[in-house]
């Protein structure tokens, strides 16, 4: 059974305003899938209304093999959610936070008790305990969120941009933990703008835009779509013509950009020797020499005719939705 | 656990929460001590000659007739300061957080209300005890003192439910927050601070007609004199009336933002 199931989703606001225009996507059990798009995709409004939070004006989803429209009250039992801009109440302590909601989901006192302990010190936040989460920084408050997400041990979590804002130290810790979360069996839901992030943490990643899925697949199956992996290369003495001629049969030339000679590579990494080979015994010396793998980015930017960063959220009018595999 | 008692152990929950946030808060803790003691002391200093007044209900003192509108208008700022804390919490997202457990979406609204009772009873107690320090006499004496904080109690309720409907209609802190004039606006229009017999027309009128008078009345007749079975039932039947309305306003607009999103 898919941990989460949608069809043809949809959330308008008002008669001419599509948020999300006709989702499907499927995720398996035990499966971490981010959803990959800028401000104002969609991404957060598909996560609300797959728990529960908006009412979808179209479509299906299930979660948890739960309806979220009919069956809405088993679907808030078997998810955990850690929306985006961490909604904690600053003036409540991070253990405050966490046995009110042990109290939500139903477990007792003493089970919350220790449920608390148990993820405060998985969290990492044991010493903090005890004060107000207005005195916690940006990585503290997720990593408090993430803890409050798991206290009923839920089948399906739902992470909104988990790491948005936070610096590179604590956007690893957050990693790592929900990889051990993943590890542990729970499938995980992720949305986020960064490229790593997508490319990093998930088994497959499905890329929003405009309110379309217009591509969903591992990153590495994303990424080889576009094609292999480029070199760049910095000749000595600007001799960038006789480089081009010399390398030439050894993978497809691509236009020089910055006085660098560019060319795709056939076989992938394992293409870089013969091409540094061709250049030494031709008595060209090679300044520097960058190896560039597609990217998310370039992924991004092939189905929707704009990069990841832009802030439009107009998705290209090429654009074709694509569509769960049944 | 059932369902029912589950909702209730949420209520409680959120409804500590609610006084947590309350007392760490000064700005939601003010309005409800602070603000109606500085108004009770400057009208019973400055206008305790008013009992002299012809007309004026017999009284021991001004503070023994004042004490009830200062408890009424504890009510009503921490019904309006109750109203704030929900649509703070609306605007950061803790809401959602709620929205998204297994709990009944009106336990919410509950928990809040429940937080706001129990500070309407904390302030009816504060007031006696404040009044009885400074030499006010309560005619009904214990039955007296504990009608009083059943009244106050209920009436934090029934306001309390028009600042989380307001709430949770705006979902904005600052629209609640601009209701806070209209609370004086009605509580000058009543017989809180002052008896409606002695006002001008048509602020009589209205005030012997205010719903808040009833109430105020409620509260202030066993401190004032033996109780009336009267003023007890009208006081009642306002705190019932104010309430019915108010929690019916507050799960409409509970539907309604749980239909639109917004």
């Amino acid at each position: 059974m898919a941990a989460i199931q949608v069809r043809g989703l949809q959330r308008a606001f008002g008669d001419d305003v599509f948020a999300v225009r006709g989702i499907d996507l499927d995720v398996a059990e035990g499966e971490i899938y981010a959803f990959l798009g800028p401000n104002g995709a969609g991404k957060t409004t598909t996560v609300r209304m797959l728990t529960t939070l908006l009412r979808p004006t179209g479509g299906t989803a299930k979660v948890a093999g739960h309806d979220v429209v009919s069956e809405a009250g088993e679907v808030r039992k078997a998810i955990g959610v850690a929306l985006q801009e961490a909604a904690l109440d600053p003036l409540m302590t991070g253990r405050e936070l966490i046995l009110l909601q042990a109290t939500l989901h139903g477990l007792s006192r003493t089970d919350g008790r220790r449920r608390a302990e148990a993820l405060l010190t998985r969290v990492g936040l044991d010493h903090a305990a005890d004060r107000r989460v207005g005195t916690y920084s940006g990585g503290m408050k997720r990593r408090l969120d993430l803890a409050s997400a798991l206290v009923h041990r839920p089948r399906v979590l739902f992470l909104d941009e988990p790491t948005t804002g936070l610096d590179p130290v604590s956007r690893k810790a957050i990693w790592e933990e929900v990889q051990a979360l993943n590890d542990d069996g729970a499938t995980i839901f992720l949305t986020t703008q960064y490229l790593e992030e997508a490319d990093q943490l998930a088994d497959r990643v499905g890329i929003i835009a405009g309110g379309l899925l217009v591509a969903e697949d591992t990153p590495d199956a994303l990424k080889s779509e576009i094609g292999n992996a480029h070199l760049e290369i910095a000749v000595c003495d600007g001799k960038l013509e006789r480089a081009q001629e010399v390398v030439a049969d050894l993978g497809k030339p691509l236009p020089s950009r910055n006085g660098l000679l560019m060319i795709e590579l056939k076989g992938g990494a394992g293409s870089v020797a013969p091409v540094v080979r061709a250049l030494d015994e031709a008595g060209l010396a090679v300044e520097s020499l960058d190896l560039v793998e597609p990217t998310l980015d370039d992924v991004f930017v092939a189905k929707t005719g704009r990069h990841l960063e832009a802030d439009d959220e107009e998705v290209s009018p090429g654009a074709e939705p694509v569509r769960a595999k049944a | 656990m059932s369902s029912l008692a589950q909702n209730a152990r949420v209520v409680v929950a959120l409804g500590r929460r609610s006084i947590y946030q309350t007392f760490r808060r000064p700005q939601l803790m003010a309005p409800i001590i602070i603000f109606p003691s500085l108004l009770l002391a400057v009208q019973t200093g400055g206008a305790g000659r008013a009992v002299d007044l012809p007309a004026f209900p017999e009284v021991n003192g001004f503070l023994d007739f004042m004490l009830a509108g200062a408890m009424i208008q504890s009510c009503l700022l921490a019904g309006n300061s109750g109203g704030i804390a929900l649509a703070v919490d609306i605007e950061m997202g803790f809401t959602d957080r709620l929205l998204a457990a297994p709990i009944s979406r009106f336990a919410m609204v509950l928990g809040r209300l429940a937080g706001t009772a129990a500070l309407g009873a904390f302030s009816a107690v504060y007031y006696v005890v404040v009044g009885l320090i400074f030499g006010a006499q309560i005619e009904e004496g214990v039955i007296g003192v504990a009608l009083m904080i059943v009244f106050v109690t209920l009436s934090a309720v029934a306001f309390g439910g028009i600042g989380a409907a307001i709430a949770l209609r705006s979902g904005s802190a600052s629209v609640v927050q601009g209701l806070f004039p209209l609370v004086f606006v009605i509580l000058f229009l009543s017989s809180a601070f002052f008896p409606y017999e002695l006002m001008q027309e048509p602020a009589s009128t209205i005030a012997e007609y205010n719903p808040v008078s009833f109430i105020v009345e409620g509260v202030r007749d066993p401190v004032v004199s033996t109780l009336t079975g009267s003023d007890a039932a009208k006081a009642f039947a306002s705190i019932a009336g104010i309430g019915v309305v108010s929690l019916g306003l507050s799960a409409g607009a509970l539907r309604h933002r749980l239909r639109t999103g917004q």
